[in-house]
Formats: C-alpha cells, sequence, structure tokens
C-alpha cells in the first residue's frame, strides 16, 4: 500500500482556494462605490428644490396675517400708516411705484448706453484700449451697492443740489405755465434742496446696472457667427451698416434678455437706493421728491417691525419676489436661446 | 430720383463716422462717474486709513479716533464661512448637473438655480432672519450671528458658484473623462480625482467671482449679522463649540452703512475709510483669481 506524501496529502486536504475575484466582481463592488457616490450628489442637489420650498413657504406664512387682513386691497392701498383711524393700515402701492418707477428709468438711461459700449467693445475697437475698457467696467461692476449708496449721498446728491435742481425749478414753472398748476408735476420740488430723491436712485441705479448690460449684451454679439459680418462687409456695407444688419438682428434676443435682467437687478437692489431715495412713503409725481421703494422700506422699518407691520413687510418682499421672479424668467428665456449664461454674471 | 453714388457713399461714409463717435461718447459717459466715484473714494477715503483704522476697535460715538480693525476680520469671517457653506453643495450641483445632464432633476434644478439668483439680496436677509435668527416662532433661534450672515451670503453664492462649476466642467474635453474610464478606474474616482482637479482653475475663478459679488452685499446682512464694536469673544479653539459662529459679528458693508447715516463727521470720515478698504478688498478677491490661474496654470483656461 502506498502512501501518500504527506505534504502532498496536506495539499489534497485543503479545500478548494477561492477563485481569484472575477472582473464582474470587481465591476460591482465599483458599481455600487458609484451608486453611493451619485446618491449623496443626487441628496445634495435635491437641497435646491426643498431650500426654495421652505423659502417660499417662510414668506406665504409669514406674509398671511397681512393677506388675511387687507386681502388684494394691500396692493392698492396708499397708506401706510401704524396709527390710522380704525387700527393699523399697511398698502403697497407708494413702494411698487418706487420701485418700478425707479428700476424701469434706470434701464431707459442705462440701455442705449449699454448697448453702445457693448457694440462698441465687440464691433469697433480691438486690443489694448478695449481690454482697458472692459477692465474699467469690471471694477464698475465690482463696487459695492453701499459704496454707491455713500457717493450718492454725498457728491451726487448735493451736486444735483446745486446744479441740476435750480434749473429744473425753471423747467417746472414753464411746465405750469403751459399745462396749467400742478397738471405735470416732473420736477415739482418741495422742502430744503438735498439732492436726495427718486431722480438721484435712478441716476445711482442707472450706474449700476450698465456693466451688466454691457457685458451680457457683449456675449450676445460675440455669439453672433464671423461669417454674418463677412457676407454684410462683402456687400459693401460700411461698419455701421455691417452692425446694423448682420449684427444686432440676431442678437436681439440676447441684447433684449440683457436689458430684462438689468431691470431685474435694479428692482432689488437695496442699499444705494435706500441710502439716495429720501424714504417718504406716499407718491409724487416728481422726480426731484423723495420716494421709497419695496426693498428700502424693509431695509429702514424691518428691524423694529412686529406682528402686522411685519408681515405687511414680509408681504412686500413677496410682491418684490414675484416680479423680480417675472422678470428673470423672461430673461432667462430670452438669453437661454442664445446659450448665455447669466447666473455666472 | 436717384442719389448721385458718389454722394451717397459719402452720406454713408459720414454716418458710419458719426455713428462711431456716439459710441465713443458712450464710453466716455460710462467711464465718467467711475472715475468721479474713485476720486471721491482715494481723495476721502485715504484720508482715514492708517494702521490704527485697520487695527483697532471702533471708539464709542463723539470719541474721535479709534478703527474697523474687527470689521475686516468679521467680514473677512463671514466670507470664509459662506464659502464653506456653498462650495460643497456648488460642486455637487455642477458634477450633477454634468454627469446627469438631461434628466428631471438637472434641468429643473437649473432653473430653480436662475430662481435663486434672483432673489434680491435684501428678502434673502429677510428670509434668513425669520429661518434662523429669530427667536419666535419656526426658527433656529440662533440671534444675530456669524452663522446667519454666511448663511445669506451662500444662499446668494450658490448659483453663481454651482453654475460656474458646471461651466467649468462642462469645458473638460471627453476624451479625458474617457481616458480615466478607460484605466478602469471607478467613475467617482474619475470625477472626483480627474475631472474636477482639471476643472480646478476655473472652479476656483467661479469661487472668487460669487465671493468678490457677495462680499459686498450689505442688505443679506443687515438683519443677520447685526453690528458689533468688539473683537470675537472665542478663539479658534473654540470653532469645535459652534461659539465663534453665533455671536453677533461686525462687517465691513454694514459699518459703511450705519456710519454714513450717522450724525458725526468722524464717523462719515471712516465711513470712506472704510468704502476704501471694502472696494480694495472685494477688487482684490475678483482680480487675485486672473493672477492666481496666471501662476499657478500658466495662463488660461482649462489644466489638464
Amino acid at each position: 500500500m502506498t502512501t501518500l506524501n504527506p505534504n502532498v496529502a496536506a495539499v489534497l486536504d485543503q479545500a478548494p482556494s477561492p477563485p481569484p475575484p472575477s472582473a464582474l466582481a470587481r465591476a460591482a463592488q465599483r458599481n455600487r462605490g458609484d451608486r453611493w457616490f451619485f446618491r449623496v450628489v443626487t441628496a445634495a442637489v435635491w437641497l435646491v428644490p426643498l431650500l426654495v420650498i421652505v423659502f417660499l413657504g417662510v414668506l406665504l406664512v409669514s406674509a398671511w396675517p397681512a393677506m388675511r387682513k387687507f386681502g388684494f386691497g394691500f396692493v392698492l392701498s396708499k397708506s401706510w400708516d401704524a396709527n390710522a383711524e380704525g387700527g393699523e393700515a399697511y398698502g403697497a402701492l407708494p413702494f411698487i411705484y418706487g420701485t418700478l418707477v425707479s428700476a424701469f428709468f434706470a434701464l431707459l438711461l442705462a440701455a442705449p448706453v449699454g448697448i453702445g459700449v457693448a457694440t462698441f467693445l465687440s464691433e469697433v475697437v480691438r486690443g489694448k484700449l478695449r481690454s482697458v475698457i472692459a477692465f474699467l467696467l469690471e471694477i464698475l461692476a465690482t463696487i459695492p451697492s453701499v459704496v454707491y449708496g455713500m457717493w450718492g449721498m454725498f457728491v451726487l446728491a448735493p451736486f444735483i443740489a446745486r446744479h441740476a435742481q435750480p434749473q429744473l425749478k425753471i423747467v417746472q414753472t414753464h411746465l405750469d405755465q403751459w399745462f396749467g398748476k400742478g397738471n405735470v408735476p416732473i420736477f415739482q420740488f418741495r422742502g430744503f434742496p438735498n439732492g436726495l430723491g427718486l431722480g438721484t436712485a435712478i441716476l445711482v441705479l442707472a450706474v449700476m446696472i450698465l456693466p451688466l448690460i454691457v457685458s451680457i449684451s457683449l456675449d450676445a454679439m460675440r455669439a453672433v457667427p464671423t461669417s454674418y459680418r463677412e457676407a454684410a462687409l462683402g456687400l459693401g456695407a460700411t461698419r455701421w451698416e455691417m452692425i446694423r444688419i448682420a449684427v444686432l438682428p440676431p442678437a436681439r434676443s440676447g441684447i433684449f434678455g440683457a436689458c430684462i435682467l438689468a431691470l431685474g437687478r435694479a428692482l432689488g437692489e437695496t442699499m444705494a437706493v435706500t441710502m439716495v431715495i429720501g424714504n417718504d412713503s406716499s407718491i409724487h409725481w416728481s422726480f426731484l421728491r423723495q420716494a421709497n421703494t419695496i426693498s428700502s422700506i424693509i431695509a429702514n422699518e424691518y428691524g423694529e417691525a412686529a406682528d402686522l407691520k411685519l408681515a405687511s413687510l414680509m408681504e412686500l418682499a413677496l410682491i418684490l419676489f414675484v416680479m423680480t421672479l417675472g422678470v428673470n424668467l423672461i430673461a432667462r428665456y430670452l438669453t437661454g436661446k442664445l446659450g448665455i449664461k447669466p447666473a455666472v454674471k | 430720383m436717384t442719389k448721385h453714388p458718389t454722394n451717397h457713399a459719402n452720406y454713408r461714409r459720414w454716418k458710419n463716422r458719426v455713428v462711431q463717435g456716439v459710441m465713443i461718447v458712450m464710453v466716455a459717459i460710462c467711464i465718467v462717474p467711475l472715475v468721479a466715484l474713485m476720486w471721491t473714494l482715494l481723495s476721502q477715503g485715504l484720508n482715514s486709513v492708517s494702521f490704527a483704522f485697520l487695527t483697532h476697535l471702533p471708539k464709542p460715538p463723539g470719541e474721535t479716533g479709534g478703527g474697523l480693525g474687527n470689521a475686516i476680520l468679521g467680514s473677512l469671517l463671514i466670507l470664509l464661512f459662506a464659502a464653506v457653506f456653498a462650495v460643497p453643495l456648488g460642486l455637487a450641483l455642477g458634477i450633477y448637473l454634468t454627469q446627469r445632464d438631461g434628466t428631471r432633476l438637472a434641468s429643473f434644478s437649473r432653473m430653480l438655480l436662475d430662481v435663486l439668483s434672483g432673489i434680491p439680496a435684501i428678502i434673502v436677509g429677510v428670509f434668513i432672519y425669520a429661518i434662523v435668527v429669530r427667536k419666535t416662532g419656526f426658527s433656529l433661534h440662533l440671534g444675530f450671528s456669524t452663522l446667519a450672515g454666511s448663511l445669506a451670503l451662500a444662499m446668494i453664492m450658490l448659483p453663481i458658484f454651482a453654475r460656474a462649476t458646471e461651466e467649468a466642467l462642462k469645458a473638460i474635453p471627453r476624451t479625458v473623462d474617457e481616458a480615466g474610464l478607460g484605466l478602469g478606474l471607478p467613475r467617482r474616482t474619475v470625477i472626483v480625482r480627474i475631472l474636477v482637479r482639471a476643472a480646478m482653475p476655473s472652479i476656483l475663478t467661479g469661487l472668487f467671482l460669487a465671493l468678490a459679488r457677495v462680499g459686498g452685499e450689505a442688505a443679506p446682512l443687515l438683519f443677520t449679522t447685526q453690528r458689533s464694536d468688539f473683537w470675537p469673544s472665542h478663539g479658534v479653539t473654540d470653532l469645535a463649540t459652534l461659539k465663534p459662529l453665533l455671536e453677533p459679528v461686525a462687517s465691513l458693508p454694514l459699518v459703511i452703512f450705519e456710519y454714513s447715516k450717522s450724525p458725526y463727521e468722524d464717523w462719515k470720515a471712516q465711513a470712506w475709510g472704510a468704502s476704501l478698504v471694502l472696494v480694495v478688498l472685494v477688487l482684490a478677491i475678483r482680480l487675485s483669481t486672473k493672477a492666481f490661474t496666471a501662476w499657478r496654470y500658466g495662463g488660461q483656461g482649462t489644466h489638464v
């Protein structure tokens, strides 16, 4: 009887060793890791809808007492009075007026200049001058809102009070003569000339939104294919004709989107406006009179507000949010067509 | 009647010149306020900026002297923690939007990011006040604090940073992605170790742009940090207890706002000094990205 070599027997007695991990198993391992990675990432992404829902919820719940008390009349009421007869009375109209008028006229001033500068940078100037102007615009875009506000309060407002208001007062007397007193009170003015008011806020806002209009219009014009320009030039167009025929029409929706986006920025602008608009919660049809915007009344009164006033301020915030949301969605649609990403600006 | 051809050509040339002249005037209109502002800022601000101004605490109202050292430190702290909150979330969003592009959640969150970026800063401040600061009702009851301020700024930064990250990741060529996967690396490794690293210069640029954007914001801090006339009363060693984050903090934008409204001439002068410091700080943040990427990655664009 032959006996096995003990070494060989030991080897035979051993359980078969596990096969080396197959490529498939390794892939499964890897997939599990990847699945967890993407689960974590997706969970983080879901925080954004959650944030927006909480945001809307908080605004709605906080504004609810005012909504229940005043109903839709809140939007049309002109009073902002904690001691009114028959209890507190709050209304949004003066602030909606101030917000819309200041933002609209700021856009009216800034849009032509902004589009002109964008065209200049995109089509006319090249090289060093171009990068210098672009750099200056970048500085203009970076200056914080409070600094604009301070400059408006201490430099621009006194300047307007000293040099512009006397002249505009003369214009107003002519208007009064032609149309009858008080019929067109555009430059009507009352009180001590300190230069603070709707007009000053409009000027400061216009300067602040200028860089935004330039940079997005510029993107829109750069997105126009060079071949369009070559075609126009090949037909013998001058540079301006080339711009008019081949650059502005295809870039139109992007330029328009830039303006709408700037409008949205102007609607929500707070600090600079609060510092120069004068904070008067009633409606005056005059650029020289003081006014208030939604954001400036919140900045001024939110700190000490309670109960119904707090709820009214929250409803104002909600109204402002809805306004800027509408404006931004329009801008997103217009600029999205050209593949411009305004969120990065 | 047809115009004489030469006359008409002259007219067209003349019109071309006039329009370009108008454009130059518009550029000048753009530059004038900037120059006026910078001139005032430098001439007024340099008077009050000194070493003591940058390092000392403010004096009580009426007394001259003192500085805004705590506001400068406070601004930097708020920005730092805003970045701490916004960066992980923004990176996750950027990764998701590029890796899962086309899903409903991707386009939905893209739209919501645009919604977020459109919310006026003051409303963000009011919102954070309502859910973090306020001591009554449904809120975290934390009081005025660095934490609340940086949450507000993070909420404003997030859409800017997330979209910048998305663009940065999108700019990496597909071949890089494929090369990594071809080596048998798991997707997560390819994303974290290759894609994000390659896009790092652009991601950092986006981060610094976002920081520069929110660095000068006063509106969201109005109801979240309040103002403090003291140094933070807790050191770095207390960070684990979160106490340094939970006390009111001074910040440059709010100091400028409050001092400029004050009746004291000395405070107004200090507000100019603070404005100058803030503008320099924000510009430095914004411009440093260019310098940094040029130094670290030798010039422009994406480093692969």
